[in-house]
């Protein structure tokens, strides 16, 4: 099994400027920024909630919250694909096999992640925060967006670990999304592709960017926790 | 869907079991890897001739079921013994490397075209294969490729080459999958596919698609196989992969495979010597 030959090659794609390659690279960041975009406020508000209000079956509502974390995003694609196939009953939307699709199991996906970090991040509040800005004259949603403002780095954490969620997984993107070439084929399907290909240096290039965005999102979080630390 | 997305791991499924197998000593010496093309095994011929050669050999054959690109790449790798491929040129351009020791035509069955039963361009029952692909692409239909370097693929873009038709533009859909999702796709956007007859047959039911285009003589899809040299790997289990050569070669080799049936049709026919 060669190994180095096509890691060179994986370099040299990637340099190059290849266009199918930086396309796939636009599809996943792409759809993984616009469902994240758009789920984060409610997701963010709703955890907010849970943590402060208390409402009977509250528990079982994180509890269930907490399970969903570890959701298997193929069972999350399968659910999808029924619901947007033509026999399913969202069928007339003819979304199955678009770009759209995968965006909505992404937010499927991020969706749980987003309300676990943001409930514990909100929990781990000084809960005076709410209560001061309150009786400070702040109207509610004025005292939430305060609170939220003070553990924004939690928060943060939790739209970081959504998109880190989200950009690498690759059951739902296949099913929904359906691999197809220029359209919806993004980093994790391509490189499972092109491994059944038996053509490793794209996947290998894929995989070095896949790796990159990880430790990016990594970097950019630890940087912005540190320049609050200082603040 | 579900079942069918699991194939993309099966290479990664292989290799976990192959390391199970030396784990706990089920794997024997005699055991015989084949590295062979999604078509075999999704329209159920495997299942069905392998136990007959296991019993006669006195080992077990472990499939690991891919692309025929991929397939290859298995063998040359020395990480299978023997091949069951169909993409001739491939499989020339292998032996003219050296990875195989002996190569030999086994079945062929035929490619067809399908598409949705309103046939939009009107292509039910045209015998010419790069005439209705012409009509396909100039009906601006949609059509769903494998994109996956598959010996159903390499067939189909040497169809396009032969019809002149450039491949741009949204009504050519590269999926990049096996032959099953393929159709599945097909089904669900009203497209038109090329498809070995086998897999349809497993997948008509499902996907509501029609044969339209069939009986071209270029359509035929002859399958080989190929023993993977032990002069480039010796590791490999040269003895084991020469009596599959020779058994599905064989008169009852041949017997096994034209038995094979789905709903009482014949799928692959054995190749004359």
């Amino acid at each position: 099994m060669e190994f180095f030959g096509p890691t060179g090659e994986a370099f040299r794609l990637l340099l190059s400027g290849d266009a199918e390659l930086w396309r796939i690279i636009f599809t996943s960041l792409a759809c993984s920024l616009i469902a994240l975009l758009v789920i984060s406020p409610p997701a963010i508000a709703l955890g907010f909630l849970i943590a402060k209000v208390t409402f009977p079956g509250r528990r079982a509502l994180v509890v269930l919250a907490q399970a969903l974390l570890s959701f298997p995003t193929v069972v999350v694609g399968l659910v999808l694909y029924m619901l947007l196939s033509r026999q399913g009953p969202l069928g007339f939307l003819r979304l199955l096999f678009t770009p759209e699709a995968i965006i909505i199991g992404y937010m499927v996906i991020a969706f749980p992640v987003l309300i676990v970090f943001t409930l514990s991040a909100v929990q781990g509040a000084d809960p005076r925060v709410y209560e001061t800005a309150r009786s400070l004259g702040a109207s509610r949603w004025r005292a939430a967006l305060t609170t939220l403002f003070e553990v924004r780095f939690g928060v943060m954490a939790a739209v970081f670990n959504g998109f880190g969620r989200v950009v690498s997984e690759v059951g739902c993107s296949i099913m929904v999304g359906g691999n197809i070439a220029g359209l919806t084929r993004n980093i994790p399907t391509a490189i499972a592709l092109e491994t059944s290909k038996g053509e490793f240096a794209q996947g290998i290039a894929l995989g070095f960017v896949l790796i990159a965005v990880a430790i990016g999102i990594n970097v950019a979080l630890a940087w912005l926790q540190g320049r609050g630390g200082l603040d | 869907m579900f079942a069918t997305g699991c194939m993309r791991a099966i290479p990664i499924c292989g290799l976990i079991a192959l390391a199970q197998c030396y784990a706990t000593g089920v794997w024997a010496a005699a055991d015989i890897r084949l590295a062979t093309t999604t078509s075999t095994e999704n329209s159920g011929l495997l299942k069905v001739i392998l136990p007959v050669f296991e019993a006669k050999y006195g080992g077990k054959v472990r499939v690991v079921a891919v692309g025929t690109g991929a397939a290859l790449k298995l063998g040359e790798n020395g990480d299978a013994d023997v091949v069951l491929v169909h993409a001739r040129p491939l499989e020339d351009k292998f032996m003219v490397a050296g990875f195989g020791s002996v190569r030999k035509d086994v079945m062929y069955n035929d490619f067809i075209i399908v598409g949705p039963k309103s046939d939009p361009a009107a292509v039910r029952g045209m015998k010419d294969v790069l005439a209705a692909m012409k009509k396909i692409h100039s009906s601006g239909a949609r059509f769903i490729s494998r994109g996956d370097e598959s010996g159903t693929h390499q067939m189909e873009r040497s169809y396009w080459q032969g019809a002149g038709v450039d491949l741009k533009g949204a009504w050519y859909v590269s999926a990049g999958q096996g032959m099953g999702q393929v159709l599945t796709m097909a089904g669900q956007l009203d497209g038109y596919a090329l498809t070995d007859r086998a897999t349809y047959a497993a997948y008509r039911d499902k996907t509501g698609l029609d044969t339209l285009v069939e009986g071209d003589p270029k359509m035929f899809n002859l399958y080989g196989v190929i023993a993977v040299s032990p002069q480039r790997h010796p590791g490999v289990n040269a003895g084991g992969a020469m009596a599959f050569v020779n058994w599905i070669t064989s008169i009852e080799g041949h017997k096994a495979i034209a038995d094979f049936r789905i709903n009482g049709v014949q799928m692959f026919f054995p190749s004359v010597r």
